[in-house]
């Protein structure tokens, strides 16, 4: 074989092709150059031949000539002195009669890549540029680019420049878009090729005569353009809508990705023609060739960024075929959890069920955390199938499942219940160390309602010395160490052995300081040790349901159409956590961290009162006319965990009950209002939407009923946020009810909000308001003032807002309602 | 913009390797091949990053056809490329593999050297390649019982002789120049189903995606005209004849094709270019014409013996004329499963279990319409429990239907004008390929 006394068959080559016998016979001579090629493509180095082939080149016979260039091509970087003697054939083959060999010496002789040559280059490629043959010039024009690349610091020749902008008129439709490549790359410095309105709109007129790769071209560059006014915006915009809908999936994203670009200012133009790219996109993603459906797939999963709902009918789409490779199921997953609504959910579980026993375990484990996924809206059907997936008792379905329960319990603490129950008797199939963190973190987390958790630590804890994953001994340290607070008597004794190892014996130095961290911390007696480790059980920032909100197209628009989505499921899937949630999650410190959380929330004051600003701006003058004397704005932070609100708000009821028929003229930091909306469609649009509005104005929701049922309730927080005019700025906690009964009477009004300095006193004591001391100090005044008249009408179209406050301000609650009011009016109206 | 275009079998051999813009260093093609075979299975992504630099690859005919570029250029572009490239290596070669872009690559250098320059594309359209391909290409056809089979018994004109050998169309399109008077054209109406069928027989996903492909060795055709079905149909609302309609949900055209006599008859103006094109694209979606072509009804229960029973009656709903061809069902089956007896219902099938791939898979060479096929298998699992019962399913079938459309699209004529001179053949074919087709258990 070739690779073996590869330097034999060189010299054997040589002889034949200095052979005159050969040389004289055509068809021998060809065949030795044949072998030649073979030989230097599959790696072999002929480059010793290379005065044999100069001579070769001298022919007529043009394959003969073709095969020979190929070779010299190849190797002339390494023969500079020889391949002058190859230039003088090339250029005598210039004045050939047939085009063909004009155009074949010129792209070779600017292929051949060697800086001295450039002088006898030019002239060539000069005279090239007036050839009567329309694939000289298009070798010609592209031959400049080379030439200019091979030295790019010499003065660009102006005359040529101009040459190549006049041949933008060229008849030819290849010479054309040659012409702005080339000039692409020579005026690189400035910029590329000027794009101004007579060039585009010779460009578009002409879109039409190019192929598909030369349409490509143009839009691409055409993307730099804006357009003058708004007509010629929407003349070129009705120009290229055909090429939208183009059958060919490269013009129809060249096409969308022109068309992002000069809708930049008009989103929502934008966004119809994303609306009009959905059925070829589709037709893409059922094409023959996978890579092809794999582009569009990633595609779809950015335009899903900005809407949402684009693709909710056509769901059964991304259903993945038995036989596709795995990389494309796995995005077909990611695309359908983005699907999922209340109509199709069955069907997609039941579709997501059945890959979970694929064969390929990335595609199982993939359908696990895509099941995941959707729990977090629909949790009691997906912890349902996830408790009967570990029936299977197999290694990676159990550990994926494990893996998403400790993911889906982070986020939905109600579904911890049933994760407690299933955990049972997974330690035995689990044998990765991913797959046992988990469950060791669940374990030390939820130990009190797992019966069997000190046993199943014990197991852990007996096999320590043979366990080689760092991480699964620190997750068992912390884990021992938190069933040690709930459980003391069971896990007593095997803390100590787990210690006792971990300080004396163990190697590793994180495990063994996490150990002496620990150690001491028992010291410091009960109370610290629980302050350290009972931390959080769930993410606060994500609420009950987690909004979707949908991004601005103007996020991803630069990075479409390029090899940017396709690349992204690698972060994508590592970031799919590994490692407790507490470590991935970019969790807020406990709340008895008061100092921390203090600057905190001072650091993001700045920017979310400035977008707040900017907000009201936009909305309608009447709205906010109050606040635009004081400066107002609504946080987020810090974020209020489900359990949280659900105790501040029952607390305050009770006060209703018990005090509310006093009346205040004692210290009050806490008010309640009342007040109805008349806002018909609200409770009937989908939480989605309401929730993404109210995120954009900084309101988070917390939980919702199902659209269309009695009554409907919405439960939400903000702080509010305003700046008096000594400059000192002020927050308080806002939380609020949205409830709609329907055409049952409404009950209305009559309740008071009150608050006595015993509350103030309770709520100072927990320390949970950051502000709280600084509230009490000045809520000294007013008595019930908060109150806003209820009207008593009867009206079915009227939603009833209770909103209460915490650390009493009037302005500030003024300002939240009527910022909830226009939200609420503008998501009506634009249901109707 | 591409920098350097390669081909490597899937062994990893160089067959072409083509650097246009000399910027990326001569190792680029040990590189991918390293990042290809660092990864477990055989699906590689289609893009994979070294340093600055990006490979887009694509798998036809066995191979690998790979491009490298730069960040921001389109993949759909790259991707779309380099599947017209393969296909253009397709036409010229005959065939795709391993050998024949082998004995060929001297045709396929100079195909590189016209169709892209300075990592532009410069045309990748027949018609204009032609011009300048001069390489001949070199083809090796085995020989095949297959080519006898086309002369009668005692040299009568059999039926088989009016049906196009398989061979036809796997020729290169340069040929015809040579063989003067073989100037055929092909058209093939090629559907592609997916389905999903429930454990009790409902149809809970369909769609079928199709096309009309025309491969043509003529070497000078004016215009030609494919007469659709009258009553073909195109979204929801529109019907047409008194007939059964022929619906499709999107349809899209060759830029090529003129439309002036689709609105009214249904007809297709051409002009077809040599080699092979796409000339129409249809979708069908959640909808089938017809019942589905398969059936499924399974019994699956333990026995005493700790063995797995599996009683699967397969049935053909295709008109009794036609039948199915290739069929091959993918049983999958619990894990730890070791060995297989089987029972089945003629002799030409076949059985057999596949641990790696965790299934049995049941070939049928042949399914005639309107018949049924009977299995009973029996596992012996290791460690078989009731959960072990979720393991098995769905099935998965793959097969081909030929002179069949699943929308019941027909051509109903192929007019060439001006007539040719000589003999020429036209020829239709069609054929539903199962791109995907799944039966829950």
């Amino acid at each position: 074989m070739p690779y073996l006394g590869s330097e034999d068959t060189v010299r054997e080559l040589r002889r034949a092709l200095s052979n005159p016998n050969i040389q004289s016979d055509p068809l021998r001579y060809r065949n030795t150059i044949l072998r030649v090629i073979r030989l230097m493509s599959q790696g072999v180095d002929v480059s010793g031949l290379f005065s044999e082939m100069v001579k070769a080149c001298a022919t007529v016979d043009i394959v003969h000539k073709k095969l020979v260039y190929v070779f010299l091509c190849s190797y002339a970087a390494l023969n500079p002195e020889l391949s002058l003697l190859v230039v003088n054939t090339l250029r005598k083959d210039c004045q050939d009669p047939n085009p063909m060999v004009r155009s074949l010496a010129l792209r070779n002789m600017t292929n051949l890549r060697l800086p001295s040559l450039v002088e006898y280059v030019e002239q060539p490629l000069t005279s090239g540029l007036r050839d009567r043959a329309a694939c000289v010039r298009r070798v010609a024009v592209l031959g400049w680019a080379k030439l200019y690349n091979l030295q790019p610091t010499t003065e660009i020749d102006a005359a040529v420049v101009n040459e190549l902008y006049s041949l933008l008129r060229d008849p030819d439709p290849v010479v054309m878009v040659n012409c702005l490549r080339a000039l692409e790359e020579i005026l690189k410095e400035e910029g590329g090729v000027a794009i101004n309105k007579p060039i585009t709109h010779h460009l578009l007129n002409r879109l039409k005569e190019c192929d598909v790769w030369g349409q490509c071209e143009v839009m691409k560059i055409l993307q730099r353009y804006r357009p003058q006014s708004e007509d010629e915006l929407f003349d070129i915009l009705s120009l290229l809508d055909a090429s939208l809908v183009s059958p060919h999936p490269p013009v129809m994203a060249a096409t969308v990705g022109l068309f992002l670009s000069l809708c930049s200012g008009l989103p929502a133009v934008g966004l119809a023609a994303l609306e009009r790219v959905r059925a070829p996109l589709l037709a893409a993603c059922g094409s023959v060739s996978r890579e092809m459906r794999f582009t569009a797939l990633c595609h779809i999963q950015l335009l899903l960024r900005s809407l949402p709902g684009l693709m909710g009918a056509h769901y059964k789409r991304f259903f993945c075929g038995y036989a596709e490779p795995a990389y494309i199921k796995q995005r077909k997953m990611q695309v359908l959890v983005e699907l999922v609504n209340d109509e199709n959910v069955s069907m997609l579980l039941d579709e997501l069920k059945v890959y979970c026993t694929d064969v390929n375990t990335n595609t199982a484990q993939a359908a696990i955390s895509a099941i995941g996924r959707i729990g977090r809206s629909y949790s009691d059907r997906c912890l349902e199938i996830l408790t009967g997936l570990l029936g299977l008792k197999q290694e990676h379905i159990t550990s994926a499942v494990v893996q998403t329960m400790r993911d889906l319990v982070w986020v939905c603490p109600q579904c911890s219940d049933t994760v407690c129950l299933a955990l049972e008797g997974c330690e035995e199939t689990l044998q990765d160390s991913q797959g046992r963190q988990a469950l060791l973190w669940l374990l030390g987390v939820y130990g009190e309602r797992v019966s069997s958790a000190p046993y199943t630590l014990e197991m852990f804890i007996d096999g320590v010395r043979s366990e080689a994953s760092l991480g699964v001994k620190m997750e068992l340290l912390t884990a021992t160490m938190r069933l040690f607070l709930c459980r003391p008597a069971e896990t007593q004794d095997m803390l100590g052995r787990l210690l006792h190892y971990c300080v004396d014996e163990e190697t590793d130095m994180c495990v063994h300081d996490q150990a002496l961290l620990y150690y001491r911390l028992l010291h410091c007696g009960m109370e610290e040790t629980q302050k350290v480790l009972q931390g959080r059980r769930s993410d606060p920032s994500l609420g009950v349901l987690i909004g979707r909100s949908t991004e601005p197209v103007g996020q991803w628009a630069r990075s479409f159409n390029t090899l940017e989505p396709l690349r992204q499921s690698a972060v994508e899937t590592e970031s799919v956590s590994r490692g407790s949630p507490e470590h991935v999650t970019f969790a807020p410190k406990p709340n008895t961290d008061l100092p921390d959380s203090l600057n905190s929330s001072q650091d993001e004051k700045v920017p979310k009162g400035s977008d707040g600003a900017n907000w009201s701006k936009e909305s309608p003058a009447d709205v906010l006319a109050s606040d635009a004397i004081t400066p107002f704005s609504l946080s987020l932070s810090p974020a209020l965990s489900p359990e949280e609100f659900e105790r501040l708000w029952l607390q305050r009821q009770g006060w209703h009950v018990d005090e509310g028929a006093e009346d205040g003229d004692e210290e009050k930091d806490y008010v309640c209002v009342e007040e109805h909306i008349r806002c018909p469609a609200i409770p009937h649009c989908s939480p989605r939407s309401l929730q993404a509005a109210m995120q954009l104005v900084n309101i988070q929701t917390l939980a919702f009923t199902q659209p269309h049922t009695l009554p409907w309730r919405v439960y939400l927080y903000t702080h509010a946020q305003h700046t008096r005019s000594d400059d000192t700025c002020q927050s308080t906690l806002v939380l609020g009810e949205l409830l709609y009964t329907g055409e049952a009477d409404q009950k209305t009004g009559g309740e008071t909000g009150t608050g006595d300095g015993e509350t103030a006193d309770k709520i100072a004591a927990e320390g949970r308001e950051q502000e709280q001391v600084k509230q009490r100090e000045e809520a000294v005044v007013t008595g019930l003032n908060g109150r806003e008249t209820a009207r008593k009408e009867r009206e079915e179209d009227r939603v009833k807002v209770t909103l209460k406050q915490q650390a009493k301000d009037e302005e500030a609650l003024r300002g939240f309602l009527s910022i909830l009011t226009t939200v609420l009016h503008t998501l009506s109206s634009e249901r109707a | 913009m591409i920098s350097q275009v390669f081909i490597l079998s899937s062994k990893g051999d160089h067959l072409i390797y083509k650097d246009f813009r000399g910027e990326a260093e001569s190792n680029v093609v040990s590189v991918f091949y390293e990042k290809v075979t660092a990864l477990t299975g055989d699906q590689p992504p289609v893009v994979m990053t070294h340093k600055d630099l990006h490979f887009i690859h694509i798998r036809q005919g066995g191979l690998y056809w790979v491009a490298t570029t730069t960040a921001d250029s389109s993949p759909f572009t790259i991707i779309e490329f380099l599947n017209r490239l393969s296909s253009l290596v397709k036409d010229y070669c005959g065939s795709l593999s391993e050998k024949s872009v082998q004995m060929n690559f001297a045709l396929i250098y100079e195909l590189l050297d016209e169709v892209v320059d300075y990592g532009y594309i410069q045309t990748t359209s027949s018609d204009v390649l032609k011009n300048f391909i001069q390489t001949e290409a070199v083809t090796s056809r085995p020989f095949s019982l297959f080519d006898l089979s086309n002369v009668g018994l005692f040299g009568a004109e059999t039926q088989q002789s009016k049906v196009a050998p398989s061979s036809a169309a796997t020729r290169p399109i340069q040929s015809s120049r040579e063989q003067g008077g073989k100037s055929e054209i092909f058209v093939d109406v090629i559907e592609r189903m997916s389905v999903v069928l429930g454990s009790n027989g409902v149809l809970m996903k369909a769609d079928v995606e199709g096309e009309i492909r025309v491969k043509c060795y003529m070497p000078s055709c004016s215009e030609m005209r494919i007469g659709l079905n009258e009553e073909f149909s195109i979204g929801k609302s529109q019907l047409r004849g008194y007939g059964a309609a022929v619906r499709v949900d999107e349809c899209s055209f060759h830029q090529a094709v003129k439309l002036d006599e689709f609105d009214t008859h249904r007809i297709l103006r051409l002009c077809p270019s040599q080699g092979e094109q796409t000339v129409m694209q249809y979708q069908l979606a959640d909808d089938l014409p017809s019942a589905p072509p398969f059936r499924l009804f399974s019994t699956i229960e333990r026995d005493s013996g700790g063995r797995l029973l599996m009683y699967l009656k397969l049935r053909c709903d295709l008109p009794p004329k036609s039948a199915a061809i290739n069929v091959s069902s993918t049983i999958p089956v619990p894990k730890g499963s070791v060995s297989l007896s089987q029972e089945l219902s003629s002799p030409d099938q076949s059985a057999e279990l596949r641990p790696q791939s965790r299934a049995i898979v049941w070939q049928i060479p042949r399914f005639p319409g309107g018949t049924q096929l009977s299995a009973l298998f029996k596992l012996e699992v290791s460690g078989l429990s009731s959960a072990s019962m979720l393991e098995v399913g769905p099935v998965g079938l793959s097969f081909e239907l030929p002179k069949f459309t699943a929308t019941g699209l027909q051509i109903r004529f192929l007019r060439l004008s001006p007539i040719q001179p000589g003999p020429s053949q036209r020829w239709v074919r069609y054929v539903t390929h199962s791109d995907s087709y799944t039966i829950r258990i």
